[in-house]
């Protein structure tokens, strides 16, 4: 089953471009749905048969692919947030389709195949295939600021790439192996004595990987990429390449090859927590709505990174719930923004206001996703950020409240765009504008329910879980 | 010991042909320097045992790689003397730190690694004994659909950026 999340968008990549002269960008759209639907109906099955019966594993060709609950959210996940931005893309984009299509397929199979590897080398190799796809994909329009923001893009990758290399040598150095199995069973058998070289190994992957993640101090790149980047790609950055490549590695790092290390762990809560308090502060301050948004993000996997570090099964589903939730309500939010981008021309919230009464869906959907991000009842938000704040009590109270608190400066920097954008007078400029077309209120409308469902449903999911005894 | 200089001394070269790489004006020269650093990467890796990575290093980084910088640099335009003077002096402002930041990180790295760096130590595991094909499709088979991706995203890089460009 692994193979086929790697074989079905490459096969999609190859016949496109096989059979590019009878293929136009509609049928290129729909190839590429279909691709994305057929990833959300098997990682479903997938997910409920890694609850069930523990890791799937690929039993032809490539044994070295396994997939497990983690993987299997994260595969939906990605199906999901490309999903999302096929349809956005199909309402902005004006020209250049059908490479956005293909770059967008070979970016599914760069992060599938990250959510599935079980080697530290096989992670990096996959991360790269991720970044390099991110990196055209900015740039695809070729506008200035959009260069400008693939090369930070690519500058900082490089950084990253350059410290998770040396740190696998390290480890392969020391432990002979680059297996996940095969480093963490090196680490247990230390009983705590870690050479030096060993250590640097970890502060090297964890700084790589925290890079990508761009929480608090990594994170200039974050804003300038996805501030230019055209709408769908915003999309799917925000939505989920830097979760993939940042947050999902760092969850099965730390958890599969670092054993929960207590120092890592520690490191995680500590940046973790500057990220939630520094990127909702940055956040107030903004009036580009895209900015805001990117700050947003910085703070909200900051909450990711909190659940990860408190090192509990507990805090594990937590992060990996505020995973799924914050891929769906910021794609959410970026499509809205994407929308009234389209219908104003604008992304500055000094020249907004009033555009509920004008953009009705959009409005409503602006305001459940804020609610979600600021983690109000009964919204999919809430029950992540429960679970996340309940095993940081266990390990900090302190930290915790400090966390739950922080949810205040949520909400501040949210209700500052609501009123901006969504309420108040309708400026003249603005006196034409409509709902946008295209498929863009569709994704409107399905990330909304998928938002308000998540939350009114956890608690059967729960009870799912707990009659299988996973919980 | 005489063996440890000598990739010291390459080290050195590395870096400094590096260095030269970001510094010179010139894009043709600036993509020889890339390959000769390429090239005592992988004389570094032959003296180190790993003659297939060598191989590979000089084959790709020092050959194929070269090769393309070098006709995508014959598709650029010639800049005027003075253009070139002015990028030169710009590019040295820019990068003047560089070679002194690199001399005290490498300085730094020295200090606090030197004592702890063991060399009696040997080395875990090695490929030596693997066949190439076991290493490529029994081994690494992930890996090499990674890279095959990574490829596939450059080729379509270009494309994109390149192709495109030159209609317009």
């Amino acid at each position: 089953m692994p193979l086929l999340f790697i074989g079905v968008p490459l096969a999609a990549v190859l016949a496109l471009n096989l059979a590019y002269k009878w293929i136009n960008e509609k049928l290129a759209l729909y190839t590429a749905a279909a691709v994305s639907l057929f990833q959300i109906g098997v990682s479903a099955v997938c997910i409920d048969l890694s609850l069930r019966g523990g890791t799937i594993y690929s039993l032809r060709f490539i044994e070295k692919l396994s997939i497990d609950t983690v993987s299997a959210v994260v595969l939906f996940t990605i199906g999901l947030t490309v999903f999302v931005s096929l349809i956005v893309s199909n309402a902005t984009l004006k020209s250049g389709t059908f490479n956005f299509i293909n770059m967008l397929l070979m970016i599914t199979i760069g992060m599938n195949g990250l959510a599935m590897v079980t080697d530290l080398f096989s992670l990096y190799v996959f991360i790269e295939a991720t970044s390099a796809a991110s990196f055209v994909l900015i740039g695809i329009n070729r506008g200035r600021d959009e260069l400008e923001g693939a090369f930070k893009y690519y500058l900082m990758s490089a950084i990253a790439t350059v410290l998770m290399m040396t740190s696998v040598a390290l480890f392969f150095y020391y432990a002979g192996d680059t297996s996940f199995i095969g480093v963490s069973s090196f680490i247990a058998g230390l009983n705590g004595n870690y050479p030096y070289g060993l250590l640097t190994a970890f502060i090297l992957y964890t700084a790589g990987l925290l890079i990508k993640s761009g929480v608090v101090p990594f994170h200039s790149w974050v804003l300038d990429t996805y501030s230019p980047a055209p709408a769908p790609v915003s999309v799917l950055l925000a939505g989920i390449v830097t979760k993939v490549s940042g947050v999902y590695a760092v969850i099965r790092i730390t958890r599969n090859v670092f054993l929960n290390n207590a120092a890592v762990c520690n490191v995680l809560i500590s940046l973790g927590l500057l990220s939630v308090i520094m990127g909702a502060l940055a956040a107030i301050g903004q009036k580009d709505m895209k900015r805001m948004l990117a700050y947003s993000s910085i703070s909200q996997i900051g909450y990711i990174m909190l659940g990860i570090g408190s090192g509990s099964a507990l805090g594990l589903a937590g992060a990996l719930f505020h995973f799924f939730n914050h891929s769906t309500f910021k794609s959410l939010l970026f499509v809205d923004t994407a929308a009234i981008e389209m219908q104003t021309g604008t992304r500055d919230m000094d020249k907004m206001g009033g555009l509920a009464q004008k953009m009705p869906v959009t409005g409503i959907s602006s305001l459940l996703a804020f609610l979600s991000t600021a983690g109000i009842p009964p919204l999919s938000g809430f029950w992540s950020k429960l679970l996340i704040i309940v095993a940081l009590w266990k390990v900090s109270a302190p930290v915790a409240v400090t966390a739950l608190a922080a949810g205040i400066l949520t909400l501040s920097y949210f209700l500052i765009m609501q009123k901006k954008v969504f309420f108040g007078k309708v400026p003249e400029t603005l006196e034409n504008v409509r709902e946008a077309g295209g498929g863009i209120l569709g994704a409107e409308i399905l990330l909304s329910v998928i938002n308000v469902a998540a939350g009114i449903l956890f608690p059967l999911a729960l009870i799912y879980m707990n009659s299988i005894g996973k919980i | 010991m005489g063996s440890f200089f000598i990739i010291v001394i390459l080290l050195l070269a590395l870096i400094v042909s590096a260095v030269v790489c970001v510094q010179i004006s010139v894009l043709v020269k600036a993509g020889i320097a890339l390959a000769v650093t390429s090239a005592i990467l992988s004389v570094i890796m032959f003296r180190l045992g790993a003659a297939l990575a060598a191989a590979f290093e000089l084959s790709v980084c020092a050959g194929l790689i070269t090769v393309i910088f070098i006709s995508a640099v014959s598709m650029t335009k010639i800049m005027s003397k003075e253009e070139l003077a002015e990028k030169r002096r710009e590019r040295n402002k820019r990068f003047a730190s560089l070679p002194a930041i690199l001399i005290v990180v490498f300085a730094a790295a020295l200090f606090f690694f030197w004592p702890h760096i063991d060399a009696t130590l040997p080395f875990a595991a090695s490929a030596q004994g693997d066949t190439v094909q076991n290493i490529l499709w029994n081994k690494r088979q992930v890996d090499l659909i990674g890279q095959a991706v990574i490829m596939l995203i450059g080729v379509y890089g270009v494309m994109v950026f390149f192709r495109e460009s030159d209609k317009e």
